[in-house]
């Protein structure tokens, strides 16, 4: 039967229609359920569209600060290690003001895990260029498309965070239809895994969309993410330890 | 009890763990380092953590989620550090997080220089990051005094669900001095933290650590609460020095080391027939100003003496709501008051020549 999972609030998501947010947090919520481990995990919600994160989770919550997420999970962990701890990010929250948070985070094996949700833009904000923005991309801040001498080129963050040494398990996937949606759910529950073996760091990259900046309709944002995110940001497991594969 | 020398930064690590606190997070910084050093070792011997962060700004924001957690923590730095820690500590007075944070202060503004210095006054006690606080600020002046302080820097962020800060120096971290130390190290009661984001454990509701208030009525709320603990804290938890008061011409104020040169002074100014005295605020907020007040009924002129270019003197000022002429000495930049300069301007105030 089709029901609401336990770790999902009964309250209703703000966020706009099209938005794969909704779907991210389901599955979240959906692994947690399944796991069995509803009363023993924290999570730590960022700056960003889900800021309101923990008003949806039914799970302990934090508000972290704009980046800070990883350093405050780090704090939860290390006071309560048998805890499951994880942080919900945005590309803003974690490729640009805290870009230094996740690396450490991955770079020490903090036994947390993330879910970071890279849908090329700022959103809240009124859709401002992120780090992960393509080039060319038209955005609030780059009303002429990202230009690459001016603003730069993006940030991979499943390719760079997977040449560290404490990263246990990087994976990118995407939520743009539903063959993808169960192998972005699979990923999700195996980040949690490695946390709970006990293994390292865990992040899953999860490319999502942002029709409301965007400017497309919630289907052709579906279309747009496959034709331009998928070849820019190539899905896969970028790293896996043995333990889980 | 034994007496053990210490010194002052190693002080505040140990009274730390006496007062209960298991968990570390910190970034080297001079002139603080003996403090992380001492802990890095002192801490897996008590079952604690310490973690070396990547900056203050993760430091700040790992004291947030073990506080949040439940737990007592700390973290310290110096000037440079603590302006990066200042969006942290907002949101921790805005969740309400009881935490302890250190200064263990340098010369500034900007990279300034690692020689003792009380220039971050203003920014401890007017609020420091974004918002409408207060921090509960602890200037201790002696070795013995950081180890009784870290005690009540705990026990008071707990009690009313604060962050509290302790300010020292160079001077003050450097040092050593004789302190009564307990043989044996016991772990004191902490209060429950029912609200703690801790994993539900078979709670029902979900606890949630949040500074984030979106509708202005519940954020006015907010800060109305805060207001109202900062009034109690104001009533309950004052703390001051008085020395050699009661007939006291002139009042010698100040913090810290330069309340110690300060003091020096007083018995100085007594020997040479100056009838001196002294007020020392323990907490730089809230600050003792009633006590300033009443002195302010019988003595002739304050002098205010600060390591930097007179910050405590605006609340002395304040305080004595121009009763009384209140005059400032100081020396800035990492430079030290020497006690015969400070006699000197006490002498000249007296003679009538300074304002």
């Amino acid at each position: 039967m089709f029901k609401r999972p336990e770790t999902l609030t009964d309250k209703q998501f703000h966020y706009c229609p099209g938005c794969t947010h909704g779907i991210i947090h389901r599955l979240v919520a959906e692994v947690i359920d399944e796991m069995g481990i509803r009363d023993n995990t924290v999570g730590v919600c960022p700056v960003g569209c889900s800021v309101f994160a923990y008003d949806y989770f039914n799970i302990d919550m934090f508000q972290a600060a704009h980046g800070r997420a990883p350093a405050v999970a780090t704090g939860i962990k290390r006071t309560l290690p048998d805890r499951m701890v994880f942080t919900y990010q945005g590309d803003g929250d974690l490729a640009s003001i805290g870009i230094a948070e996740i690396v450490h985070a991955a770079a020490r094996g903090e036994k947390i895990t993330t879910i970071f949700v890279n849908n090329a833009v700022y959103g809240m904000t009124g859709g401002q260029m992120a780090p992960t923005t393509l080039p060319g991309q038209k955005t609030t801040t780059t009303p002429k498309g990202r230009e690459k001498d001016a603003a730069g080129l993006p940030v991979k963050v499943s390719e760079m965070l997977s040449t560290l040494d404490g990263a246990a398990y990087i994976a990118r996937v995407s939520v743009h239809d539903p063959k993808h949606i169960m192998q972005a759910k699979k990923a999700i529950r195996k980040a949690f895994e490695v946390q709970q073996a006990g293994l390292g760091f865990a992040l899953v990259e999860v490319l999502s969309t942002c029709p409301t900046n965007w400017g497309l309709s919630p289907k052709e944002s579906l279309k747009w993410l496959a034709d331009n995110m998928l070849p820019y940001y190539p899905l896969g497991v970028y790293k896996e330890p043995a333990e889980v594969k | 009890m034994s007496k053990v020398l210490m010194k002052g930064n190693e002080a505040i690590g140990e009274g730390a763990i006496r007062a209960g606190c298991r968990h570390f997070f910190g970034y080297p910084i001079t002139p603080q380092s003996e403090l992380p050093h001492y802990l890095a070792k002192r801490m897996p011997e008590v079952g604690g953590v310490f973690l070396q962060a990547e900056s203050e700004t993760s430091s700040i924001n790992m004291v947030y989620g073990a506080a949040g957690a439940g737990f007592r923590v700390m973290t310290s730095s110096s000037s440079p550090g603590l302006s990066l820690m200042q969006e942290g500590i907002s949101y921790l007075v805005g969740a309400e997080l009881p935490c302890v944070i250190v200064n263990v202060m340098r010369g500034g503004p900007g990279l300034g220089n690692i020689a003792p210095a009380q220039s971050d006054y203003f920014q401890a006690v007017k609020g420091g990051g974004h918002g409408d606080y207060k921090l509960v600020v602890l200037a201790p002046a002696s070795v013995q005094e950081i180890i009784d302080l870290m005690q009540v820097a705990f026990d008071v962020s707990d009690k009313y669900r604060t962050p509290v800060m302790l300010v020292g120096d160079g001077i003050l971290g450097q040092m050593m001095e004789p302190v009564e130390l307990a043989d044996e190290v016991t772990v004191p009661e902490i209060p429950a933290k029912p609200w703690a984001a801790s994993g539900l454990k078979g709670r029902g509701k979900p606890n949630i650590i949040n500074s984030l208030y979106i509708v202005p009525e519940v954020c006015e709320e907010l800060n109305k609460k805060l207001y109202a603990k900062y009034e109690a804290i104001a009533a309950e938890e004052t703390r001051w020095e008085e020395y050699q008061l009661d007939d006291a011409e002139i009042v010698l104020t100040g913090f810290g080391t330069a309340a110690r040169i300060a003091k020096s002074v007083v018995d100085k100014a007594r020997a040479e027939g100056i009838k001196a005295g002294l007020i020392r605020p323990i907490t730089l907020w809230p600050f003792p100003s009633e006590v300033y007040a009443r002195a302010a009924e019988h003595t002739e002129k304050f002098l205010c003496v600060e390591m930097n270019m007179g910050q405590m003197v605006e609340d002395v000022r304040l305080a004595v709501n121009g009763k009384k002429p209140v005059c400032f000495y100081g020396r800035s930049g990492g430079m030290v008051p020497l006690a015969k300069d400070v006699l000197a301007e006490v002498k000249k105030i007296m003679a009538g020549g300074a304002e």
